[in-house]
């Protein structure tokens, strides 16, 4: 194929596109769009506890709300806009030329798409899901309408695109490895996507099945959940927490590993007890797993279950602890440039310590019987996702924004956006502690005066519109940035140490004309320290195979969304049965498509490479 | 450092501390004032686990204030490339053994209160003690209802609990799940539709004193519309009002002299006496108990769970339940009643006490 024909539309080419680069790009498009609807539905949350029986949303409705604003958050903003991050950058730290299957590459990102879209569709048709992001249940069994009905669905389809991405990377950080790149000299980043995706590969399988029991009761008479016909609800619990725990590391391991690029960057310094950092990453991903029932200390399990998860859950501060002096000790003796993405990974650690230290609390069980489903617990998991996660992913955005656009953000707005969201951050969470301890439990529409919950909760409110402040001035940025940025170069900050910093910004769709030679950790700092400029080669100089890109991976998530409107509205629409079917069928019929039609790639011909690499050095 | 002044310095940081935490919230509300054993067990925790956070988050401060300050590029060090340190074993053993320290100390208490908290031998014993007071939890979308199996006698909303000594607590829900939790005397347990739980909790006749003789009750559990309007009130009482308030509510029947109040008593024996029982002996199963017991409404200190207790609520409330508790089950189960007839039945509602 041509590279005439190539460029069809700007439109159809993302619609089709199996280049990672331009995955990551849909996925931090997608993620960021539904962090800006999660952003809104937490700003209607504050409004309306501001005052004491304020009348904003109530009832029914700021349920909706509240579920909506966690699941979004988790499900359609963290993990899609973590999946950005690894996409953009995962396969050139490890000097691939993309992801090891580009086809399901795409499918993962469509199948979370349509999920995501499927779910927020139940505010236009009946009412929103209303019985929380853990969606227990006793209460989600009781709810009526259709909005359970779009969670279990929704989930289900994005749910599937995240499994397949979590194999995908696994599967990418085990094949694709340039020569010389061993598993020890893989980055931090790389390293935290792996396990990552080794946690998604295990923490989503349970989260599938739970949510198919919780289908069948809802949409096909089944028993699962109904204790008055032999079902139980505690095993939702179980079931939704061996995810959900996991999950949470899930989001905030990428989140470390974004960190720990920027400090070595930033402080000039190799990151401080590599092996050390790798060996509590991959501690960190396995303790995950023991310790579920942490969420679960005042369900009634007994003494001895709630013991010991409460010892276990403990043993996770250990190798969290050994990450926080690792980093400190990286910055130690360097020679620290304050840029935007270093503002964030400095100010991650008190930050992130503080929601460290009272999950520690929070482990102890017996006075986890006062905090949990308290507003202790909202600040704690705040400090963890927002002071951890959302500070990575602002981070990690400024960071490799030049790398993913060719692009410079605007320092001076970066900062900006910043201090409004640092100051904004600890302004809405830190008294959150104190209301949860003075008897304010969670997910109430209201709270009545002269409990001694007002002046907290006004202060949230505050510290939350100074959140939305720094959104606002990113998207400025982000559009100035567009219309008249400063071009980025290929080592955009000047410090980079790893592979994707070697690369043109953009780079070119088949990211190594050569693919290089790792010779160390660092692999890129390396080179420039022996004063070389670019990669050592591990090739000659050849023709380069790439993928076709296919319209498939959209249709077959497009089918999926179809047949799920078509199953929920079974029973009530003569219309539903069909249209569930037609679904099923254009989701088969494309996956048959896709089996029997041979498609070996094309190949980007040495002489082309030749002409773009040499527009890229003039 | 000397040993006596870790110790002075762990004991002044502990002192600080409480100091501060107590100044937080009220006395009949905050778990941060307890007012029993559970809840001093778990504030002695709370205090314990805080005290070694906070000589966590001191320390990591120290180190990172230093490194933030002292290794920021300065003017003319643009070029400088600091040394590559790769690690050190020592500092690597040092943070990691610290910790596990930390967390054994956690770890020891964490364990004793857990398995302390889970002590309800008491109230399972073949043949009961008379002294141990046992009360069954049954909460229901948006209300409580208290049954005091060895008396044979129930209540709603208001919980009423002999001080000084350890209560005892089946809980069960019996629509969706929801969690029983009185912040001031004790941790959270949740009440399931599968399962019966059980746990203790003591209630101090100090602490009640000062909290004005009433506890705060909440639903600690999402669930459903109204879940942040599901309170309930505690009253503590020492031991012999406890027991004559027993005897009283044995021995209660509505009383009814006013004629406005009988004419509200003949609409209630029409449309609401099918779910609600106005004697505290209710022989009915518990899935016929489909509304709160109404016997000492009078006496009780909210209307609804949430407003003040006068008339005029309990006629805004049976006006319109929706208004004041969206979702729940009474509203269109009565029809519509004139303001006359609802002034009767506030009148006769009203008149429904024990004390």
């Amino acid at each position: 194929m041509s590279t005439v024909a190539r460029k069809k539309s700007l439109i159809w080419d993302y619609l089709t596109t199996v280049d990672h680069k331009k995955i990551a790009i849909l996925y931090l498009i997608a993620g960021g769009f539904f962090f800006l609807v999660g952003g809104l539905e937490a700003l209607f949350i504050r409004i309306q506890l501001a005052k004491p029986n304020n009348d904003f949303l109530v009832g029914g409705l700021y349920n909706q709300v509240l579920t909506m604003h966690g699941t979004t958050m988790i499900f359609l903003a963290a993990m899609p806009l973590v999946f950005a991050m690894m996409n953009a950058v995962v396969p050139i730290q490890i000097g691939a030329r993309d992801v090891a299957f580009p086809f399901l590459n795409a499918l993962g990102f469509w199948l979370f798409f349509f999920g995501g879209v499927f779910l927020n569709c139940s505010w236009f048709l009946g009412g929103a899901p209303d019985a929380g992001w853990t969606s227990y249940a006793s209460l989600s069994l009781e709810s009526p309408g259709h909005g359970i009905d779009f969670y279990v669905l929704g989930l289900q389809i994005s749910g599937f695109g995240t499994l397949i991405g979590g194999i995908n990377f696994l599967v990418t950080i085990i094949n694709m490895r340039a020569p010389g790149m061993t598993y020890m000299r893989m980055p931090m980043f790389t390293w935290a996507t792996f396990v990552t995706s080794a946690l998604i590969l295990f923490a989503f399988p349970p989260l599938t099945v739970g949510l198919i029991f919780m289908m069948m009761d809802r949409l096909f008479g089944g028993n699962f959940y109904h204790p008055a016909a032999g079902g139980n609800t505690i095993i939702w619990e179980h079931l939704f927490w061996i995810f959900g725990h996991p999950e949470v590391y899930i989001l905030v391991l990428p989140a470390f590993g974004i960190f720990s690029e920027i400090f070595a960057t930033f402080s000039r310094k190799r990151l401080f007890g590599y092996s050390s950092m790798v060996f509590a990453t991959v501690l960190i991903g396995f303790l995950g797993f023991m310790v579920w029932a942490h969420h679960m200390f005042t369900v009634g399990m007994g003494p001895i279950a709630n013991a010991i998860f409460a010892v276990a859950t403990m043993a996770i501060a250990v190798p969290t602890g050994i990450k926080i002096f690792n980093w400190l000790f990286t910055m130690w003796g360097g020679n620290i440039r304050f840029t935007t993405p270093m503002m964030y990974a400095v100010a991650f650690i008190p930050s992130f310590v503080m929601g460290g230290v009272t999950g520690v609390m929070n482990a102890a069980a017996a006075a986890d019987y006062q905090y949990h489903d308290s507003y202790f617990v909202v600040a704690h998991f705040h400090y963890v996702i927002v002071g951890g996660v959302v500070f990575a992913l602002l981070a990690g955005a400024h960071y490799w924004w030049p790398k993913m656009f060719g692009k410079m953000l605007n320092e001076t707005l970066g900062k900006i956006t910043f201090w409004l969201f640092f100051i904004g951050f600890h302004l809405t969470f830190f008294i959150q502690h104190f209301l949860g301890l003075m008897g304010m439990p969670r997910r109430v529409f209201t709270y009545l005066p002269g409990q001694g919950f007002e002046t907290g909760n006004m202060i949230s409110t505050v510290g939350a519109f100074f959140m939305a402040a720094a959104t606002i001035v990113l998207l400025i940025n982000v559009i100035v940035t567009s219309v008249k940025g400063q071009k980025a170069e290929a080592d955009a900050w000047g410090d980079g140490r790893t592979l994707e910093w070697a690369v043109a910004s953009p780079p070119p769709e088949y990211n190594f004309a050569q693919t290089p030679l790792v010779r160390g950790l660092d692999a890129y700092w390396i080179e420039k320290m022996e004063g070389k400029k670019g990669l050592t080669p591990a090739e000659p100089l050849g023709d380069i195979h790439m993928p076709n890109s296919s319209i498939l991976p959209f249709v077959i998530s497009l089918g999926l969304f179809i047949a799920a409107f078509g199953f929920m509205y079974r029973t009530e629409a003569s219309w539903g049965l069909a249209v569930g079917i037609i679904g099923l069928l254009i989701t088969l019929g494309s996956m048959f498509l896709r089996s029997v039609i041979d498609d070996h790639g094309f190949h980007i011909h040495k002489e082309e490479v030749l002409e773009a690499e040499k527009g890229v050095k003039a | 450092m000397k040993k006596w002044l870790l110790n002075w310095r762990l004991f002044s940081l502990f002192s600080v501390m409480a100091l501060l935490l107590a100044g937080c919230g009220k006395p009949f509300l905050s778990t941060l004032q307890p007012a029993g054993e559970v809840a001093d067990m778990q504030y002695s925790l709370m205090l314990l686990s805080t005290a070694i956070m906070v000589l966590v988050i001191i320390v990591v401060t120290i180190i990172f204030v230093y490194v933030v300050v002292r290794f920021r590029q300065r003017k003319g060090e643009e070029k400088k490339i600091p040394k590559q340190v790769e690690g050190s074993h020592t500092l690597e053993i040092v943070w990691t053994v610290i910790p596990i320290i930390l967390l054994i100390i956690l770890a020891v208490p964490t364990v004793s209160a857990t398995f302390k908290l889970a002590d309800v031998k008491p109230m399972n014993k073949e043949k009961r003690d008379k002294d141990t007071v046992v009360v069954n939890v049954r909460a229901n979308l948006y209300w409580w209802e208290f049954e005091y199996p060895d008396y044979g006698i129930i209540t709603s909303q208001d919980l009423v609990v002999p001080t000084n000594e350890r209560v005892y607590f089946n809980l069960k829900a019996s629509d969706v799940k929801h969690s029983f939790w009185i912040p001031a005397v004790g941790g959270k347990m949740d009440t399931n539709t599968d399962n019966k739980n059980q746990f203790w909790l003591e209630f101090d006749q100090k602490a009640a004193d000062k909290a004005g003789g009433i506890f705060y009750g909440k639903c600690a559990e999402l669930c459903g519309p109204s879940h942040a309007l599901m309170d309930f009130k505690v009253k503590p009482l020492p031991r012999d009002e406890f027991d004559q308030w027993v005897e009283k509510m044995k021995n209660a029947k509505p009383v009814v002299t006013d004629s406005v109040a009988k004419e509200g008593e003949a609409i209630f024996n029409k449309s609401c006496i099918g779910c609600h029982a106005v004697s505290p002996v209710d022989k009915r199963p518990e899935q016929a108990r489909t509304a709160p017991n109404l016997a000492n409404f009078g006496d009780r200190t909210r209307i609804a769970g949430i407003l003040d207790h006068n008339e005029e609520n309990l006629k805004k409330w049976l006006k319109d339940p929706n208004s004041v508790k969206p979702g729940n089950k009474m509203t269109g189960t009565y029809g519509n009643l004139t303001d006359e007839q609802i002034n009767a039945l506030a009148k006769y509602l009203m008149s429904l006490k024990v004390e």
